[in-house]
């Protein structure tokens, strides 16, 4: 008996020793949402870092969509197996905001690890969305994009249209779409991330609020607004060309980018960073344009962002912290930043990448990939048009979602499907802001 | 006669029960008293903190439409599934029963979709009814039928019930057939031969004989289509849209588990717990009474 208490402990030893000599290099774990193209190319990034230097090693894991990646976070915090870094998209900022304590903000982090680091490096109408009111940077932007129309230059040809016509605004977007259907086109509009796009971006490239308080920024008692004249001329726009079968619906998220690449539809609203895709698949050429907008209104304001910020989590060892702000130091190079934002189509986020993208002259060569970067820094920001920062929020998308695909189908007016949205979500607001008070 | 066993002493029958006993508190009696517990607070995602708000989770939840609509869904998919598949499932065992030569083969194949799992059946339905790659859809188009159960509620209603009987069918088909089987052949010959036809034998004498196993069959199929269709709908629909097959199951998961309400979500689950309690008193008292064993 003796001997096998002494043969077991040996070999725990052994295994314990063992252990640390293989982890003599600290791992920390990054959890994404990315697949597909942008997946291959933050693999390369991770793998860049990985090879770079000797001390620290990451682990990056797909953990699904953007709402998966968040929940599982979410969920991991709360049985203590989380990430040191989870990718949270811009939706669930305001709800990593609000749980001080799950998180290490950022400048706090890169302090503590005596890393240089600088927040005023990265384009403000980016980081002012993760950054407090006291200008406290809390999380890292990675990946920021802003909604761009796309246009399928052939299937324009095939609709007897002139592919380089003018497109600004959305009555001649109607016009296009009439001739299109007219010549028989099957899809001549579709979209991805319908509130994203037809909504929280309209409502700041129209100069109106999407929410009171400065559209959440000035305070948790915020509420809905997003049910105006103008919003709702839009989505009924939206619903009669749907009925007219103009309009196609795909689904809730970015479904409708499938079409567009499989060449099928003719315009389409949809991320600027579709365009890794788009350029890696699509068999046709293809256009960039601004988001369409209605004239005698105050637009075009500017566009905000969507995208994510990388969170780094709390309750790691020093040592790790230590990893994870070397690795966010390393996204944050200029080389990197460039490189990223030529590949996919995301903003530059760094002005320094910006500019060398510039001086490399890759705007000439890849004409409309300079567009999205315009459109977002094109006028100084407003009260309307800085971005949003409400609680709950992805859940209030899911709503906006189901009441627009009522008006969509046919079942439900604009009118009352968006009240119906402002007075379901502000229910969610007020429970937000009980919970976090 | 009634046949009893007694032990003596009171240690050897609490070690018999201890075991099961055992798992009933862990997996039953600890989860549901937690979720009563939860649902009387309003907790952070996080669980970094939480208040106490007595019943307003009960509150909050009557008084949304939505989560009143979704018991007039948990009906209608309940209902549909349970009947469409008991009937396919007795119907296709009635002709198996009936069979000489090949019966094994056709009752392998009939119980095959039963090893599938739902959710692998929700994909794979919902890969014949995706509005971009699907065959279905790309025949009703032909036929000139819109499909887009992305769109429209009902239609992702009927994708959800067919991809949820499906399976089921196998399942009712198996005990039906074993049923049938048991049925001594006599007493159907004696009925043929004072010339009962087909569906008057079917209808006086079968029947009434499978009750217990309709019976059966029909508690654990609406056992099934309120909690195990899960994974079918997360695949096909989500509950969408406009949470039109969103069902009170579903609803405990999207509110807890995507929209991070836990305290809603409790509330939800203590909800279910009586309801399924209410359910199981009523198929045992009044039902099982009509029931011939």
């Amino acid at each position: 008996m003796k001997h096998i208490k002494a043969i077991i402990a040996s070999i725990a030893l052994f295994a314990m020793f063992a252990g640390t000599s293989l982890q003599a290099k600290v791992e920390i774990q990054w959890w994404h949402a990315f697949g597909g193209r942008l997946g291959e190319l933050l693999d390369e990034q991770v793998n860049k870092f990985n090879a770079s230097q000797d001390k620290y090693t990451v682990v990056h894991t797909r953990k699904g969509n953007y709402s998966e990646t968040l929940n599982a976070g979410i969920a991991a915090f709360r049985a203590g197996q989380h990430p040191n870094i989870l990718m949270v998209f811009e939706v669930g900022t305001a709800s990593l905001m609000a749980a001080k304590g799950a998180y290490v903000p950022m400048y706090q982090l890169m302090k503590d690890a005596g890393q240089r680091f600088n927040p005023k490096g990265f384009v403000s109408a980016v980081s002012g969305y993760y950054t407090t009111t006291d200008g406290k940077m809390l999380s890292m932007p990675y990946n920021s994009s802003t909604p761009v129309l796309w246009v399928n230059k052939d299937l324009m040809k095939k609709a007897g249209l002139d592919p380089e016509m003018d497109l600004s605004t959305w009555k001649r977007v109607g016009n296009a779409l009439d001739a299109a259907k007219a010549k028989g086109i099957d899809m001549p509009f579709c979209t991805c991330w319908h509130s994203w796009v037809h909504l929280e971006n309209f409502s700041a490239y129209h100069n109106i609020p999407f929410a009171t308080k400065a559209n959440g920024f000035a305070g948790l008692d915020t509420e809905l607004a997003f049910n105006s004249p103008v919003h709702i001329k839009h989505i009924q726009t939206l619903g009669k060309w749907a009925q007219e079968g103009k309009f196609k619906y795909m689904g809730r998220r970015n479904e409708a980018g499938k079409n567009f690449r499989a060449g099928e539809c003719m315009l389409m609203t949809e991320s600027s960073a579709g365009y890794a895709g788009i350029k890696k698949e699509a068999k046709f050429e293809f256009g960039i344009r601004h988001l369409p907008y209605y004239g005698g209104t105050e637009a075009p304001q500017n566009t905000i962002i969507g995208g994510s910020s990388l969170w780094a989590l709390s309750g790691k060892s020093k040592e790790e912290n230590k990893a994870t702000a070397a690795f966010l130091a390393f996204l944050s190079k200029t080389d990197i930043q460039a490189k990223w934002h030529q590949d996919t189509g995301y903003l530059g986020v760094t002005t320094a990448a910006a500019s060398a993208t510039k001086k490399s002259g890759f705007y000439k060569s890849n004409p409309g990939t300079d567009l999205a970067g315009i459109q977002m820094m094109r006028n100084k920001v407003t009260q309307n048009s800085k971005g949003l920062r409400l609680g709950s929020f992805d859940q209030i998308r899911g709503i906006i979602d189901e009441e627009m695909e009522g008006v969509y189908n046919g079942t439900k007016t604009a009118q009352v499907a968006l009240d119906s949205a402002v007075k379901r979500g502000n229910v969610l607001l007020r429970r937000f802001e009980r919970a976090n008070k | 006669m009634e046949k009893r066993v007694f032990f003596k002493g009171w240690w050897l029958p609490t070690l018999l029960v201890a075991p099961q006993l055992l798992i009933s508190f862990v997996f039953f009696f600890y989860p549901s008293g937690q979720a009563i517990w939860n649902s009387l607070f309003l907790p952070d995602p996080f669980g970094l903190k939480t208040e106490f708000v007595g019943l307003d989770n009960f509150r909050f939840l009557l008084s949304d439409p939505y989560y009143l609509a979704s018991f007039k869904t948990t009906v209608i998919f309940s209902t549909a599934v349970s009947v469409s598949s008991m009937a396919l499932g007795l119907y296709l065992a009635a002709l198996a029963d009936r069979l000489i030569k090949g019966a094994g083969v056709y009752q392998t194949l009939l119980i095959w979709p039963y090893a599938i799992a739902p959710a692998i059946a929700g994909v794979l339905w919902l890969f014949m009814f995706n509005g971009n790659i699907g065959l279905a859809s790309y025949y009703l188009k032909a036929l000139g039928y819109e499909w887009n159960h992305t769109l429209k509620g009902d239609q992702a209603m009927f994708l959800v019930i067919l991809a949820s009987s499906w399976g089921r069918i196998s399942y009712n088909f198996l005990f039906f057939l074993a049923g049938l089987q048991a049925i001594p052949k006599s007493i159907i010959e004696a009925a043929a031969i004072d010339g009962a036809s087909f569906w008057k034998r079917f209808g006086t004498i079968v029947i009434p004989l499978l009750s217990p196993i309709t019976f059966f069959l029909l508690v654990v199929n609406i056992v099934y289509a309120f909690f195990d269709t899960f994974g079918v709908i997360h695949t096909i629909t989500s509950g969408g849209p406009e949470q039109s097959t969103t069902i009170l199951v579903y609803k405990v998961f999207s509110d807890g588990f995507v929209s991070q309400d836990l305290g809603s979500s409790a509330a939800q689950s203590v909800i279910l717990l009586v309801l399924v309690g209410i359910l199981t008193v009523i198929q045992f008292k009044y039902i099982e009474r009509k029931v011939h064993y």
